[in-house]
């Protein structure tokens, strides 16, 4: 195995997808098998990113890239020479990353031949899941910004085309806008921060703008630019990961089919953005840092509390995802680089597993998603009760998951960072949604498939989902088991995915802008498995147990909870909620924050709109008008001058033209006779006139 | 004792060039109205046959007066000329029909 060979596998495992898009895309209207062919080019595409995997994590150390310019404009006026270069990185965070994309692609894909049958655009739905797999593999493997930026909108287009699918419904049409508009939001930021880099670095190339910073070489010679430009781009994470407050787009996603919410909102198009993190994390100032761990406690708390009381199976998931999402972001914030990538890996395997179930029973239910109306459905679908049940012990925390230890190392991480830098809140938020987690996942498992049916009729004719849609769930649910990632249920910091494949990031910023904790000492020269210092490892290994034990209480106290509440009735529900009718409420309505939007922004948006086009009817057309009609006056007045005046002058020449003529015509008689006397006539006057002379 | 002086060819010429006007400007006939040129070009001839006789301009004036002789034979031979196609198109020589050239 080659580099060159390498490089040309991860090209053909970049573009087979947008193959797929094309050709499915093309011929879907005319060969109804087709999507069959988008099948196995992922099937393809994934037997590729294993064996890029494989061969990247066992035979090479070094990063390998591969590049080309694309544009070369010269030497511009201005902007000096630009150079616009096109590149894939194959390192150990995208060789994983590309693994998961095509694993959970795949799954997905095969899930919804079953899943999607019958629907009017059947081959349609697989070309677009083609152009998504195809745009987030161009997210994965970029090493340019710009490139990053470029896959960063298609998979807003994808996205835009999935969640819309069923446009014929409003709310779908309604979501995918939503979706679209607030993922520009933080776009916007996005673009800033990557102008502001090229203007300083005038490259687009990650590795030259990281070996820049390292130099010493800051945006306008200001360290705080620098915390300016993580931080914008920072914004487009925030919009793509459906971070507060721009977490509004995802729960409204939910409208498109089911196993596209597997796809996007659990496993790709919202990992993206902490992948981008992940990707940078070298050029975040301890200021930028800490910008972000707010952003990811914020995101890890409001939605949790939120999950606890909807009824929307899929909306309950997706609050989820974005409480987890906040928790990768706030790992990213608080330094615990590795655990975040971790929980990206663990995470996108047990919540789509868990979408996936949900799309399960939503089609076992014939298309029945409030919880309010499920219940027994263990005994009807065995497999997806299972296969959910392993995935929600995973997502609460709960020991010989793949969740215990992602989870676990966040909350060690945090908890170090609160040690060692004295921001306490980190932590407590972690506990406490740590908590939330295991009480709405139950709830939400324990309404799902235990107690009584609620709705009789429909509870007969439910059935297990056919083979072909439980496999990806079998299989999602044995990756979410500890043993893939370590050998150790307990420890995952000897395991092989966070000793040998996600290895400590390297950090570009100036020391002087990093915590005290990230600069290096002697031993990380001597021990490159030790993350940022000593320091910091000790208070990791001293957090370790602690975290640990606090998160066990928290995840069984969250069980527990959702037990008596749901299981055994030992507290009634409805009591409660009369009780505190206000929280219930704020927590229902989703803390306000769509009617916050409608009322602040939208309307805003809106009356905007309407003053401006008020201005645009009044001033505007006003100013318009007005010039028109001055100038029509006026030209009225020049119309007149022309008629009266030039014409008349005119007429007056031409009248006395007519008239001279009318005189002079009469000498004109034709007559030769008459001419010779008007000659001698004019002899005999000029004779008296010149005689003098 | 009246001798005969400058003034006396003159007052003919006058005479003659006065007769040769009238005869142009009145007369309806074309070949009258050629003949009224004749006479117009004669008096001109006497001017300047008296004035070579009178003067001290050798024979200048009478070699002229023979080349004005040759002009008004080749005169009247394109007039008449022209005075015979015009009859041959409108059957007439009264100059006062021939104004076709007023439109």
């Amino acid at each position: 195995m080659t580099e060159s060979l390498m490089i040309n596998i991860a090209i053909a495992v970049l573009f087979l997808p947008l193959l797929g898009f094309v050709v499915t895309l093309l011929l879907g209207s005319k060969v109804k098998q087709i999507y069959l062919f988008e099948n196995i080019i992922l099937i393809f595409s994934l037997i590729g990113a294993i064996i890029l995997a494989f061969f990247k994590l066992s035979s090479f150390d070094n990063t390998i890239t591969a590049e080309f310019v694309w544009i070369d404009l010269g030497n511009t006026p201005l902007m000096g020479d630009i150079k616009i270069t096109l590149g894939i990185i194959l390192d150990n965070i995208s060789v994983l990353m590309i693994v998961v994309v095509m694993l959970i692609s795949s799954l997905v894909h095969i899930f919804s031949i079953e899943y999607m049958r019958g629907d009017p655009r059947y081959n349609r739905y697989f070309a677009y899941l083609g152009l998504f797999t195809f745009s987030m593999s161009g997210i994965v493997f970029t090493h340019n910004i710009l490139m990053m930026y470029i896959f960063w909108e298609l998979v807003g287009v994808s996205s835009y085309l999935l969640i819309g699918f069923w446009f014929e419904k409003k709310s779908a049409s309604d979501a995918a806008k939503k979706a679209f508009i607030v993922n520009r939001i933080g776009d916007i930021g996005m673009f800033i921060g990557i102008l502001i880099l090229y203007t300083t670095y005038h490259t687009f190339t990650l590795e030259e703008i990281f070996s820049q910073i390292s130099q010493g070489v800051l945006p306008f010679n200001n360290d705080a630019w620098l915390t300016i430009a993580g931080i914008l781009l920072f914004a487009g994470a925030i919009g793509k990961s459906a971070q507060v407050p721009l977490h509004v787009w995802l729960p409204d996603a939910m409208e498109g089919p089911t196993p596209v919410s597997a796809l996007i909102h659990a496993a790709t198009m919202v990992a993206a953005g902490v992948y981008l993190v992940v990707r940078i994390f070298g050029i975040f100032t301890a200021d930028a840092m800490l910008f972000i761990a707010f952003i990811g406690a914020l995101s890890a708390l409001i939605p949790a509390t939120i999950a606890l009381t909807q009824n929307d199976i899929k909306r309950v998931l997706a609050y989820s995802t974005v409480s987890q999402l906040g928790y990768m972001i706030m790992a990213l914030g608080v330094g615990a680089y590795a655990f975040a990538f971790f929980h990206l890996i663990t995470h996108a395997f047990f919540k789509a597993c868990l979408f996936l179930g949900s799309g399960s029973v939503i089609h076992g239910m014939h298309h029945e998603q409030d919880i309010r109306n499920m219940g027994g459905l263990k005994n009807k679908m065995p497999l997806t009760y299972y296969t959910f049940l392993i995935s929600s012990l995973a997502i609460s925390g709960v020991p010989l998951t793949s969740g215990f230890l992602s989870k676990d190392g966040i909350l060690a991480g945090s908890f170090a960072f609160a040690n060692l830098t004295g921001h306490w809140l980190f932590p407590l938020v972690g506990f406490f949604v740590a908590m939330l987690t295991a009480f709405y996942m139950f709830r939400l498992v324990l309404l799902t498939f235990h107690g009584e049916p609620k709705d009789r009729e429909k509870y007969e004719h439910v059935h297990e989902s056919k083979f072909i849609m439980t496999i990806p769930l079998v299989i999602l649910a044995v990756l979410s088991f500890f043993f893939w990632y370590t050998p150790n249920p307990i420890d995952p910091g000897k395991g092989w995915v966070l000793s040998e494949w996600i290895t400590a990031p390297e950090l570009y910023t100036p020391e002087n802008t990093r915590y005290e904790f990230m600069i290096p000492d002697e031993v990380v020269a001597v021990d490159s498995k030790v993350m940022f210092s000593k320091m910091y490892d000790e208070a990791m290994h001293t957090a370790h147990y602690p975290a640990m034990i606090l998160s066990l209480i928290m995840a069984g106290a969250g069980i527990l909870l959702a037990f008596m509440f749901y299981y055994w009735n030992k507290v009634n529900v409805s009591e409660l909620v009369e009780k505190y009718k206000k929280l219930y409420n704020w927590s229902m309505n989703k803390w306000y924050f769509d009617e916050f939007y409608d009322k602040t922004f939208v309307a805003g948006t809106l009356a905007l709109s309407r003053f401006l086009g008020k201005f645009d009817l009044k001033i505007i057309d006003g100013i318009v008008d007005g010039s028109a009609y001055i100038t029509k006056g006026f030209s009225f007045f020049i119309g007149k001058f022309d008629n009266v005046v030039i014409d008349g002058l005119v007429n007056f020449f031409a009248y006395l033209s007519g008239f001279i003529g009318l005189i002079f015509r009469r000498f004109q008689t034709g007559r030769v006779q008459t001419y010779l006397v008007f000659v001698l006539v004019s002899l005999v006057i000029l004779l008296f006139i010149f005689k003098s002379f | 004792m009246l001798s005969v002086g400058l003034t006396h060819f003159l007052v003919i010429s006058v005479v003659l060039f006065s007769l040769g006007i009238y005869a142009v400007i009145t007369r309806k006939n074309a070949v009258m109205v050629l003949m009224g040129i004749e006479l117009i070009l004669n008096s001109a001839n006497i001017n300047f046959v008296a004035f070579a006789r009178y003067g001290d301009f050798g024979l200048q004036g009478q070699i002229i007066a023979l080349f004005v002789i040759v002009l008004a034979a080749a005169e009247a031979a394109i007039a008449l000329a022209i005075v015979l196609n015009i009859y041959k198109t409108i059957s007439n020589i009264n100059v006062d029909e021939i104004d076709t050239l007023r439109d």
